[in-house]
């Protein structure tokens, strides 16, 4: 099972102080607490994608490329990729890009968005933000698989012969999961490809959660990617930790009633009690973290909210070491207990390159020669069918003679 | 009708801010002369009560938050799986009560289409009874649900002398009463509402019917 943490990549005031960081030292917080979380034993590393202030990452694959140069064991996420505005064809090129710088430590996790504007300002109509999940994923999904694509769609300009580069990563595509809070369309996305499927589980109560992920794994068994306990979920959640609970609850308290999203509304106890969020001792976050599993089953990522909200970064690698010295070890222990062998593991590169080739050495991708007739054939690499022997040349006046 | 006896499930919601509340009274009424007139039909009603007061707060971090604390939550699935609705808000400022409006912003868009409303107003002089014509009845229509034409207004001085001695209020209460209780007889809507969490639905149920607006 993975551990690890995600950001939503806010620039929010912290509430005790009076002082908001700059863009400079929150990115730069970003990237310490990133290679700090590879440090404490964490595995994973998700970053969010926003376009607007007092959000700052809006190019998670160039954060998460730099984060990979300075870390050697860190899975690198996101949180999430958005499927809806970003053109398909570039996610396809930055994430096999990331595979590649990464040495394979990249995954994904698409979701469609929360900021209304976004999606005008990338040109498209929020009313369509499904359909457009829907399409944008299966040309990406293409992309990753088919050397040469010809598609037409309805939101975006259509492909004739067009290869992503690079290929993926030893001819493994990024692992994909599907985030979602509430909308059952996605988990059944995510199970019709056999992706995985990750579930906010911050802002909605447990028994929400309890229903999308049921779902998700009936759908999956449904559609033969294996057993729903087979089903690759992921959870997240949001602590924060002193070593006792009165500390906890003392020090979070003005940082949750100040925070974006959820600050003004509920008492910090009845949103404790209504969602997943835990404030207390690492104990106490063992035995919260321990219940998911009661009712969405094994599960294979548990990533936490822990930097948001004006959080100070000396705070936020308090948490990180608390959870990689208290509370990780534990979790790793107790939920290996009792997981049955049919429960995989969550997939990473290795895993997915052992699946596909077994023994065999895998994909290499190789350009043909950068000829004129090397988009010609059926793949412009060298381990498809050679070329068809053509006179004449694909580009320039003389391939229309 | 068949004959046999059918359950249908009446929802209230009342949106009076004092207790007890005149809004909550015309409520009660309403209520009563729906339960009888389907009753005289060998119609079993179960009537689920909510006043907002004491969803406030509820609503309020609805609002903030996206989701519905649980109390909150069991009104709006018991709304959303109604065969009727009758609501009823005081009338401020001209409009529906804000808390009224919160409630109406919370409920899914999707919830109420097809349910048949009898719509109440309480306000303290008659002449702000249209409310429910140009304020309260469109609300209801873009959501596709079914207002009967009749709404109920009742002013401080219906509750006296001082009413319309036409049409007196009870009469009133009992026309709308009458019109929603044709509706709620006749809809089988409470069988109908679909749950898209449910597990072993037939296949295509998610993602078909995505082609867009």
């Amino acid at each position: 099972m993975q551990f690890g943490i995600f950001t939503v990549s806010d620039i929010t005031q912290d509430p005790t102080t009076g002082r908001t960081p700059t863009e400079a030292e929150r990115i730069q917080a970003t990237l310490t607490i990133a290679k700090h979380a590879e440090e404490v034993g964490l595995d994973v590393f998700a970053l969010g994608e926003h376009h607007n202030p007092p959000f700052w990452s809006s190019s998670p694959t160039t954060t998460l490329a730099y984060i990979a140069g300075q870390t050697s064991t860190l899975q690198l996420s996101t949180a999430t990729t958005l499927i809806t505005t970003n053109d398909p064809v570039k996610i396809a090129e930055d994430f096999a890009m990331l595979q590649h710088v990464s040495g394979g430590r990249a995954d994904v996790m698409l979701g469609r968005g929360n900021t209304g504007p976004v999606y005008p300002w990338f040109g498209k109509d929020i009313r369509q933000g499904l359909p457009l999940a829907m399409e944008n994923y299966e040309l990406l999904h293409r992309l990753w698989r088919e050397d040469v694509v010809d598609w037409q769609g309805r939101f975006r300009t259509p492909l004739q012969g067009f290869t992503s580069t690079p290929r993926p990563l030893d001819g493994v595509p990024p692992f994909v999961w599907h985030g979602s809070i509430r909308t059952p369309e996605v988990a059944e996305q995510a199970a019709s490809y056999g992706d995985g499927f990750f579930a906010n589980h911050i802002f909605w109560p447990a028994s929400h959660t309890q229903r999308m992920i049921a779902l998700y794994r009936q759908r999956f068994e449904h559609h033969g990617h294996g057993t729903a306990a087979q089903a690759i979920v992921g959870l997240g959640g949001q602590v924060f930790m002193r070593r006792n609970s009165q500390d906890a609850v003392r020090d979070f308290r003005p940082y949750f009633d100040n925070a974006p999203v959820y600050g003004h509304g509920p008492s910090l106890e009845d949103f404790t009690q209504q969602t997943p969020l835990t404030v207390g001792s690492p104990q106490e976050v063992i035995d919260r973290t321990l219940g998911f599993r009661d009712y969405v089953g094994d599960y294979q990522r548990q990533l936490w909210l822990i930097d948001h909200a004006g959080l100070p970064l000396k705070t936020v690698l308090e948490q990180l070491d608390l959870l990689g010295e208290e509370v990780v070890p534990v979790l790793r222990r107790e939920f290996a207990k009792d997981r049955p062998a049919e429960v995989p593991d969550a997939p990473t590169h290795a895993s997915l390159v052992a699946a596909k080739y077994g023994d065999q050495a895998p994909r290499q991708a190789t350009p043909n020669a950068n000829r004129g007739d090397n988009l010609a054939g059926p793949s412009p690499y060298q381990d498809a069918a050679p070329a068809r022997v053509t006179t004449g040349s694909a580009f320039g006046p003389a391939a229309t003679r | 009708m068949t004959g046999t006896t059918t359950t249908k499930r009446i929802v209230v919601v009342s949106s009076g801010l004092s207790t007890p509340s005149s809004t909550r009274q015309l409520a009660d009424r309403l209520t009563a002369d729906a339960v009888s007139i389907l009753g005289g039909r060998g119609i079993e009603v179960e009537v689920e009560v909510f006043e907002l007061r004491d969803l406030a707060h509820d609503i309020t971090n609805n609002l903030l938050l996206g989701f519905a604390p649980p109390k909150l939550e069991q009104a709006l699935d018991a709304v959303a799986r109604a065969d009727g609705l009758i609501a009823v808000t005081p009338i401020f400022t001209t409009s529906y009560a804000g808390l009224f409006k919160s409630f109406i912003d919370v409920i899914d868009s999707q919830a109420l289409t097809d349910l048949p409303v009898l719509i109440g107003a309480t306000g303290g002089t008659p002449r702000h009874s249209l409310a429910i014509d140009y304020a309260i009845r469109p609300l209801f229509t873009y959501l596709h649900a079914i207002p009967v034409t009749t709404g109920v207004y009742a002013a401080t001085s219906d509750w006296g002398d001082g009413g319309d001695g036409v049409r007196s209020l009870p009469d009133r209460i009992y026309r709308g009463a009458r019109e929603f209780a044709d509706l709620v007889a006749a809809t089988d809507r409470s069988n109908l509402v679909s749950d898209p969490f449910a597990l072993d639905r037939p296949t295509g149920h998610l993602i078909g019917g995505l082609a867009g607006e």
